[in-house]
């Protein structure tokens, strides 16, 4: 806009300058080839503006439109990304042994694994690794036995919901790994687990 | 010369102190008499010790005194079978041993050691002080050898007197399991690759390192070696369970499966010192228990009888070098003891009551045995000698364990830090 009212007064000064000179010879002829000139240079000039106008109306809607497109982007990204977040937890959620044992417990750590065989399930690219851990109250090298008996059960339990065994890695860590430190019950029964990691296909995950 | 009467002081020592860690002998210290050149180690073998058995004794710190001049009948009067003079003679360390009761010099033992504080001293005088046992008693000792053990994830060696610890692992990765060659020259352990166990065989010298030629694709552990060093025998855990394995270490090659568990897990092999049988442990019958089978994995059986459905798990056995017992823990009203099998009768009995006591492992004299114990709060290192019964801690912190004693190291490698 401000630029279209600028023009219109350059249009102005030039027809001052014709009429002032009216009464007079003009000293020379070229005076109204030129004004002829600047008559169709405003023209042109004011034709540009009004282009321009249009093209910056046209950038500015375009921008716009990425704006929200990517922000609707963004938002399901994040969505994805949190959905994701959530399914890994789960994916994460440990399970837990009695003493010298390594079958999995009916309740809540079979309804865990049960939870991971859906996530299995509705993720086909996903692959885990189950990798067993141990108190220390047993002897340590026992206890790589141990482990190793307590992650070939949970995956077990898995591939007999149907999951295929291929996508399941066992591995055992005795007592080597500890997440709780302490010679109690409580300590110990901590460390007797199995914990689950995503060894490929988690990038983008469904929710059951 | 400065220096000298401190290398003898130091040289007198360590080997009173060998000879004390004997439990073969009993010490007696007498005040120190006169000059430093000369020092003077004496007793009586403890009671029941071939080949001289007379209770009581001494040992002395005499004056400066020729060999040749010893006392006799004072030592006599003291009751000491043996007196032992140590006299430097210009770079030479000159060790006297008499018999006191025929009043006799019984050996000189002549060694230019290394200089006080340099590599190998010690070693050195520990070998001078098996000399000596050997001259006295006519067995050989285990002054000069080293344990194995696992701190933190890595592999230290220490002297059988608790001296030189040092680290002997090569790389970050965390270990365990650490067993001894029988030449003394390498030893094998197991290091977390990848979640995956891999076996090793490392240089003692030096530090170079072999992996075994297992898969290391599965967890491989508790590795030992047969008695001719060209065998290595393990566990190995996977989908199937834990099962025995051998692979030919001498060519690196050649894996071999001795037991198939289906259902039970087999592990912690030790082959007896003849090569031909390997007791270890298994869960065939429910808990882990210790049993036999030949080295090809024939003929398995029930080695260390239990109480089925009493009797707690049972693990680690280690067979003595003497072929005579196998030592290995066991579960007792909820803590571990260690035991003692006799491979002849089949009878256990146990050696330890005090605290949670574990992972026994022989001395080449099949009477000494290193085990973990927290009898004093935490777990750290102990020696016991089944014999007199007597128990001294090895390494006063705590966290050591999965130790594992050396057989009677060479002179190449004892000398070599």
């Amino acid at each position: 806009m401000k630029r279209l009212s600028l023009v219109a007064l350059t249009l102005l000064a030039a027809g001052t300058v014709a009429a002032a000179c009216g009464g007079n010879p003009p000293p020379e002829a070229p005076a109204p080839v030129a004004n002829a000139d600047s008559i169709a240079q405003a023209e042109r000039a004011r034709q540009d503006s009004i282009a321009a106008a249009q093209a910056e109306a046209e950038r500015a809607a375009r921008e716009e439109a990425e704006r929200l497109r990517r922000q609707a982007e963004a938002d399901s990204l994040a969505a994805l990304a949190r959905v994701t977040e959530e399914v890994r937890a789960m994916l994460a959620t440990m399970i837990h042994f009695d003493y010298d044992r390594a079958n999995v417990r009916p309740g809540e750590d079979a309804a865990a694994l049960d939870a991971k065989v859906a996530i299995l399930n509705l993720n086909p690219n996903l692959r885990i690794r189950i990798n067993g851990h141990c108190d220390d109250r047993g002897s340590d090298e026992y206890n790589l036995a141990l482990g190793n008996r307590r992650a070939v059960a949970v995956k077990q339990y898995l591939v007999n919901k149907g999951i295929d065994a291929s996508r399941i890695d066992t591995q055992s860590w005795g007592e080597e790994r500890p997440v709780a430190m302490g010679a109690d019950e409580s300590a110990w029964a901590q460390n007797r687990r199995a914990e689950f990691e995503i060894t490929g296909g988690g990038d983008a995950l469904v929710r059951p | 010369m400065p220096g000298r009467p401190a290398a003898l002081d130091s040289v007198r020592t360590i080997i009173a102190r060998d000879l004390d860690y004997s439990d073969r002998f009993e010490m007696i210290t007498l005040p120190a008499g006169g000059g430093g050149d000369s020092v003077r180690l004496s007793g009586t073998t403890r009671t029941g010790t071939p080949p001289v058995s007379r209770p009581g004794g001494t040992a002395s710190r005499g004056g400066a005194q020729a060999a040749l001049g010893l006392n006799y009948p004072l030592y006599q009067a003291l009751g000491a079978d043996f007196a032992a003079d140590i006299v430097q003679s210009g770079d030479t360390t000159v060790l006297t041993l008499h018999d006191v009761a025929a009043g006799a010099v019984r050996r000189t033992i002549r060694a230019r050691l290394p200089a006080l504080g340099s590599p190998g001293f010690r070693q050195a005088v520990h070998r001078l002080a098996d000399q000596l046992l050997q001259a006295a008693l006519g067995a050989p000792g285990i002054a000069a050898t080293r344990v194995l053990f696992v701190r933190d994830g890595k592999v230290y060696i220490i002297d059988h007197d608790g001296a030189e610890m040092r680290l002997v692992s090569s790389s970050d990765r965390q270990a365990m399991s650490p067993a001894w060659a029988p030449d003394g020259r390498r030893f094998g352990y197991m290091e977390f690759h990848a979640g995956k166990g891999q076996l090793f065989v490392q240089e003692m010298a030096g530090g170079r390192r072999v992996a075994a030629a297992t898969s290391g694709q599965a967890l491989d552990f508790t590795p030992t070696f047969s008695p001719d060093g060209r065998t290595m025998a393990f566990s190995r855990a996977n989908e199937e369970g834990t099962d025995i394995y051998t692979v030919n270490i001498a060519d690196n090659c050649c894996l071999q499966r001795l037991t198939v568990g289906r259902f039970s897990d087999n592990l912690s092999p030790t082959f007896s010192p003849d090569g031909q049988r390997i007791a270890f442990v298994s869960t065939r019958s429910g808990l882990p228990q210790v049993y036999v089978m030949a080295s090809d994995g024939t003929d398995q059986q029930l080695f260390a009888p239990f109480d089925y459905g009493v009797t707690g798990s049972s693990n680690a056995p280690d067979w003595s070098p003497d072929g005579q017992s196998v030592a290995f823990h066991r579960d007792v009203a909820g803590t571990l003891q260690v035991f003692v099998l006799d491979v002849r009768t089949r009878t256990v009995r146990q050696l330890t009551s005090v605290g949670r006591n574990e992972d026994p492992g022989w001395a080449p004299d099949s009477r000494h045995m290193v085990f973990v114990s927290d009898r004093t709060g935490y777990r750290q290192l102990w020696i016991i000698d089944l014999d007199t019964g007597r128990i001294r801690p090895l390494l006063q912190q705590s966290g050591a364990r999965l130790p594992a004693w050396s057989p009677r190291l060479p002179e190449a490698v004892s000398s070599t830090p």
